[in-house]
């Protein structure tokens, strides 16, 4: 059973006795009675259950559906209940949600009021994105936005800077050890308690994690709780390298691939939401495995070496050998993903990430091309996809055949021909398999376009 | 006045601050009880054992329910009594309720209901209309058939002749708070129960009659819901029944509310259907003869099946006169979910079908969209105000304001030139294609099942001058309580900050219709009305009495009595009324008038009035794969005079985003084995943020409604929805830009990305 000490709307609590995969959401509604913040899917996907959570890195919004109590250790969090003020003053994002008529119903308003909050405190105003998290069935986003840009000029209020010093002043050891729950704070810790515990369950971000117990209602025996590994985390330059730590969140990457990968940097806009971003870490979307996982397919298709680290042994793979089979990992007992290392400079890397809803959904097709053209011909190729195999997976027929071809459509027209060769993909609720191989094919062709600079994205296309 | 001014929805405060009390919210008395299903695998098949010891087992289990417990299974149907609330002998759908667990926590209650071992002895499973028709699956003897004049022969001597077919889906509500409920057990053996249902007449009967107990003995309490849409008209029945059973046989206080995944695997959605038509038509596109079947996928209960599919029927014509007309529903009987009522019951499906029909003729004949829509338009009234035609059903079309509203709109959003400046771009751009289009909508307003049309409203006036409002509404975010508050207000000119708006519930008024066919403010606002104004002339007689002035002389206003050249607050003659004797309670009821409705026949009219709009989208797609976006809409919608124009418009804009949701990105997938794979928002894609129209214009067309509605407003819950179908026929448009003309795109419904790739392939490989 655990331990858990945090801020919540500004007071002090500490938490004994509770599950530790007991999520923040059931803890509020159930123990707290702040039933505020609202249960519309148990998943991470709706944003009903957004709170605003302040630590190190700064304010950010959380699913509290799918965070577990140990991860908000030494952390500050606030609900809609404290993003009024103590007296009862409106925030000014709940002044202009009443103005301009951005509740109906009512039930996602809460979690869009946390996520606009934050969005305010941190100066953000790309509505479009910061509240691609939260759904609403009522309004049509139209009057929510039209609220976000009103409150957008606001002060932020007094109360909702506090938590930072008030963290500060309450000081925390961090760090836990029990039979059940491991907190690391080093890699080191991590590595040895790892492997004498191989069959545990490492939760970074428990965005998929939290799922196997709000949804598959898993018991978790075991489980170490790395977001308190500050040394796991964070993004180096060295020479021609970026190494990324496994503990870095999609947000901190996100951030750092805007000027160096930007199409990277775009498709990474487009996983899932800010309130996941937020907690999901590069780490968990390669060590989990999936197929269309969105990350992986850009990854390789940079080239990108993982380091996997068991005990104080570190290797170095190629990040697509690391995918065997559908969900197995070229992973030993105890080792877990370290790192990830990917090239400075990968100018003609494009990212196409294809769903049925442009933000916050799962790949059907995640096409990444990294293809090097010197003097009209093709001289270096890399093209990986996700949702295509059982695995995140290279294109290596297409590659050979583009090799040393000239770039031009009748070359690109026989090389899409090879596609089949490459993935046999399955049919399933995001898509068929015909559509999934037939836009890989096309996704060259948009490739070729794109290089050339022709415009080829519906997203930047205005009335 | 406080109708028609633009007032916040009454609970915005409250919403934005967390405050606003949903049912999970409400505080339960101690050792309350948490309840869960435990659902079917199998579609369709005979249960040949049942073995819930691991679930009795299971931490914090309480009580564990199944057929066996239950000899006389109560019944959870709103229509048919075809609905156990658990299975009996045999399981209908996957994820059809097979047993209950009561246990002491939410997740207890989740976790148990894991654990049954049901076995099956499967049957063959009916998933699609073509495998419901061919086995005559079906509700009701055989199709429903309606006409008006010769279609068959119209069509046979018409020009030019075209058919088609095409598929459109259904759609998950995704009311963001799901199902639930609350009973807590009283003294002998009545019951309290909380639902989040837009029907607490019908939960209130439908607990009464699983409890053998007379309807009096079962209160109903609704504060509001988290979003209904139809979903909660009949969904909750089975919540409230079984926290009612469990409550009464434990004694304990039970509540139960399902998972997201249980929501969607348990509870009905829209109704998809296949439209199949055959059409004669003159050079101009004019439509001589026309033919619908509709095959509807109604799941496997009959629900509300029956009137879905009529409205789909009675909204086969939309803005078009169609003077040789025959309509052949089949309402087919599948091992799914059974669907339910959804915003617009049928008629969004219905309109689809004739604007599908309009845009194929336009193709056909090489036509501009918007011409032939006009041309089949229904004449206005004539010079005297009279109308000059009827719809298929013989309803003569009182109010048709198409042409005007049209005419409007195609300027306001400046169609004409966009629709050049569109074709020239596409010329110039061969991998992104744009297009438009201009659809209108009329729905009828009024239930169809005639006696509906009813409401009740119960009013206080306290003595000191504050006014506790009751009606039979519910809200469930349109804003009906405000609205509806708006009207006592302006009857007793009083602020209104003086009128309490409360619950509805089955004690304060009684026999209550759903809060459904956008009748709400029709409905309870001129009950409201009519029982303010019963006391208002109370308050009128007797200070028209004291000061010895006739009554027509005294006025309510500004928060003031004025009466012989003096004025007197409210709250004053409030207190001199209570002191006099005369009671300031009142109720109030009202019931539509002129509708009349032979559905059986197809003849008659059902509705009181219909409601226009119409809407421009623009949209972009990806011809290498089919992704699309909406560019820009302009939505121009008939609210007669608008009892408070910014809910209305919050109702067009929502509604729109709803409707195009419902024909692109929102897909729900069946698996061959009868299972939904679309059961959460990881798989089921409602619109985003980004998804809205970038450039978003919306207005009201706010000439009075030439019916005597409450302030000559017309209802606005659901015609709004059918804009989105504009949307659609936009992507058409753009796909149809992608060939040579030579092919008609025949987008299904909903045009997601890979449907649109689909399309854009099929003009490229003429």
């Amino acid at each position: 059973m655990t331990k858990v000490a945090f801020l919540l709307n500004g007071t002090p609590i500490c938490i004994e006795g509770q599950p530790p995969t007991r999520t923040l959401l059931d803890y509020l509604r159930e123990t707290q009675g702040l039933c505020g913040t609202k249960e519309g899917c148990n998943e991470g996907d709706c944003g009903a259950c957004t709170v605003m959570v302040t630590d190190d890195a700064g304010v950010r919004a959380l699913n509290a559906c799918i965070l577990f109590l140990p991860q908000l250790d030494g952390k500050a969090v606030r609900t809609v209940e404290g993003i009024s003020g103590p007296s009862g003053q409106m925030h000014p994002v709940q002044t202009a949600m009443v103005e301009h008529h951005g509740s109906q119903c009512g039930f996602c308003t809460p979690g869009f009021v946390v996520s606009m909050a934050v969005a305010h405190a941190n100066g953000q105003t790309d509505h479009d994105t910061t509240l691609a998290g939260n759904l609403c069935r009522c309004t049509g986003y139209a009057p929510i936005i039209r609220a976000a840009q009103a409150a957008e000029a606001k002060v932020v209020p007094a109360w909702m800077i506090t938590d930072a010093a008030r963290l500060a002043a309450m000081g925390h050891d961090g760090g836990l050890v029990s039979a059940v729950e491991f907190r690391p704070t080093t890699t080191a810790q991590l590595a040895g308690w790892y492997l004498a515990n191989p069959n545990a369950t490492l939760i970074a971000g428990a965005t998929d994690v939290g799922l196997w117990v709000t949804k598959q209602l898993r018991d978790l025996t075991q489980i170490a709780f790395l977001n308190a590994i500050a040394d796991l985390k964070g993004i180096e330059t060295a020479g021609d390298q970026i190494t990324i730590g496994a503990g870095t969140t999609i947000t901190d990457l996100l951030e750092a691939m805007r000027p160096v990968h930007p199409s990277f940097a775009e498709l990474l806009r487009r996983y899932a939401s800010v309130q996941v971003r937020n907690a999901a870490t590069i780490g968990g979307n390669i060590a989990n495995g999936s197929p269309i996982a969105d990350a992986p397919p850009a990854l390789i298709a940079m080239g990108a070496r993982l380091t996997l680290q068991q005990g104080d042994t570190r290797r170095d793979i190629a990040l697509e050998d690391f995918f065997v089979a559908y969900r197995k990992q070229d992973r030993r007992p105890g080792e877990f993903v370290h790192s990830v290392t990917i090239p400075t400079a990968a100018p003609s890397l494009r990212c196409y990430k294809l769903s049925k809803r442009f933000d916050q959904d799962i790949s059907a097709v995640c096409g990444c091309f990294n293809i090097t053209v010197k003097a009209g011909k093709v001289t270096s190729a890399r093209i990986a996809f996700g949702g295509m195999a059982g695995t995140p997976k290279r294109a290596l027929t297409v590659e050979a055949a583009l090799m040393g071809q000239a770039w031009n459509l009748p070359a690109i027209t026989a090389a899409m021909a090879l596609f089949g060769t490459d993935y046999q993909p399955l049919s399933d609720m995001r898509a068929t398999g015909e559509y999934r191989l037939q836009t890989a094919k096309n996704m060259l062709v948009r490739y070729f376009h794109d290089l050339a600079g022709a415009p080829v994205s519906v997203l930047e296309v205005q009335s | 006045m406080s109708i028609g001014k633009s007032l916040a929805h009454d609970s915005a405060a409250l919403h934005v601050r967390g405050e606003a009390r949903y049912t999970d919210d409400i505080p339960l008395p101690a050792g309350a009880l948490h309840l869960a299903f435990g659902l079917s695998t199998c579609a369709h098949g005979d249960i040949t054992a049942i073995d819930l010891d691991a679930v009795r087992a299971a931490p914090g289990v309480i009580g564990v329910y199944a057929q066996a417990d239950w000899p006389e299974m109560p019944d959870c149907s709103p229509s048919a009594h075809d609905e156990p609330l658990l299975a009996v002998d045999q399981v209908h759908y996957l994820g059809q309720p097979v047993f209950l667990v009561a246990a002491t926590s939410h997740l207890a209650a989740r976790k148990a209901a894991r654990l049954g071992r049901i076995t099956y002895a499967e049957r063959p499973a009916l998933l699609t209309v073509d495998q419901a028709l061919a086995a005559n699956s079906r509700f009701e003897q055989g199709p429903v058939i309606w006409a008006k004049g010769d279609a068959s022969t119209a069509i046979a001597n018409a020009p030019f002749q075209l058919d088609g077919s095409f598929e459109v889906g259904g759609q998950e509500h995704f009311y963001l708070e799901g199902q639930v409920a609350a009973a807590l057990p009283l003294e002998g053996g009545d019951m309290h129960v909380y639902s989040s249902t837009q029907h607490p007449t019908e939960i209130q009967h439908k607990v009464a009659h699983a409890l053998h107990v007379p309807m009096h003995a079962v209160r109903v309490e609704v504060r509001r819901m988290g979003g209904g849409f139809g979903g909660k008209e009949s969904q909750g029945n089975a919540l409230a029944i079984a926290c009612a059973l469990v409550a009464r046989a434990t004694g304990r206080a039970c509540k139960m509310r399902y998972d997201r995944d249980d929501d969607m695997m348990i509870t009905g959605k829209r109704h998809d259907l296949k439209i199949r038509y055959r059409v004669g038509h003159d050079a101009e596109g004019r439509i001589l003869g026309l033919e619908f079947t509709h095959l509807v996928r109604c799941g496997w209960a009959q629900d509300l099946s029956l009137p879905v599919a009529d409205r789909a029927m009675l909204h086969s014509d939309n803005c078009y006169h169609l003077p040789h007309i025959r309509i052949e529903s089949h309402r087919l009987k599948t091992n799914t979910q059974s669907a339910t009522a959804y915003r617009g019951f049928g008629g969004p499906q219905g309109m689809i079908g004739i604007e599908r029909v309009m845009d194929h003729v336009a193709h056909a004949t090489a036509r501009p969209q918007l011409e032939v829509r006009r041309v089949n338009f229904y004449a206005s009234m004539d010079q005297a105000g009279a109308p000059q035609q009827s719809t298929p059903f013989h309803m003569p079309v009182e109010d048709f304001i198409g042409h005007e509203l049209v005419a409007a709109l195609e300027t306001s959003a400046d169609y004409r030139a966009r629709r050049a400046e569109i074709a020239a771009w596409n010329a110039t751009s061969p991998i992104l294609k744009r297009g438009i289009a201009l659809t209108p909508v009329k729905f009828g307003i009024s239930f169809t099942l005639t006696f509906l049309n009813q409401a009740g409203a119960l009013v206080h006036v306290y003595q000191d001058g504050s006014i506790h409002l009751n009606h039979g509404g519910t809200e469930m975010g349109q804003g009906l309580n405000q609205k509806v508050a708006q009207v006592a207000a302006s009857v007793f000119g009083v602020p209104m900050e003086v009128v309490k708006i409360t619950p509805t519930d089955t004690g304060k008024v009684p026999n209550t219709s759903a809060t459904a066919a956008s009748s709400g403010s029709d409905l309870n606002g001129m009950a409201v009305q009519a029982a303010c104004e019963t006391i208002r002339a109370r308050m009128a007689d007797f200070v028209a009495q004291k000061f010895s002035v006739d009554a027509k002389s005294v006025r309510f206003a500004g928060g003031q009595v004025k009466v012989a050249g003096e004025a007197f607050a409210f709250a004053q003659v409030a207190a001199w009324v209570y002191q006099g004797r005369v009671s300031l309670s009142s109720t109030g009821f009202y019931a539509t008038p002129k509708i009349t409705w032979d559905r059986v026949k197809g003849s008659g009219r059902p509705f009181l009035y219909f409601a226009y709009g119409a809407a421009v989208t623009e949209v972009v797609i990806d011809t290498l794969t089919g992704e699309n976006r909406i560019l820009r809409a302009d939505l121009l919608h008939d609210t007669g005079t608008s009892l408070n124009p910014s809910l209305d418009i919050g109702q067009v804009e929502g509604a729109y985003v709803q409707g195009a949701g419902w024909l692109t990105t929102e897909e729900l997938v069946w698996d061959e084995k009868g299972d939904l794979r679309t059961h959460a928002p990881s798989t089921y894609k409602i619109p985003s943020c980004s998804d809205r129209p970038r450039v978003f214009n919306v207005a009201l067309w706010d000439k009075p409604n030439r019916e005597a509605t409450v302030g000559k407003s017309k209802a606005v819950g659901e015609p709004p929805f059918m804009l989105g179908i504009s949307a659609f026929f936009a992507l058409s448009d753009a796909v149809a830009a992608c060939g040579d003309g030579s092919v008609y795109p025949a987008l299904d419904a909903p045009a997601t990305p890979e449907r649109v790739l689909m399309a854009v392939q099929r003009q490229h490989d003429v």
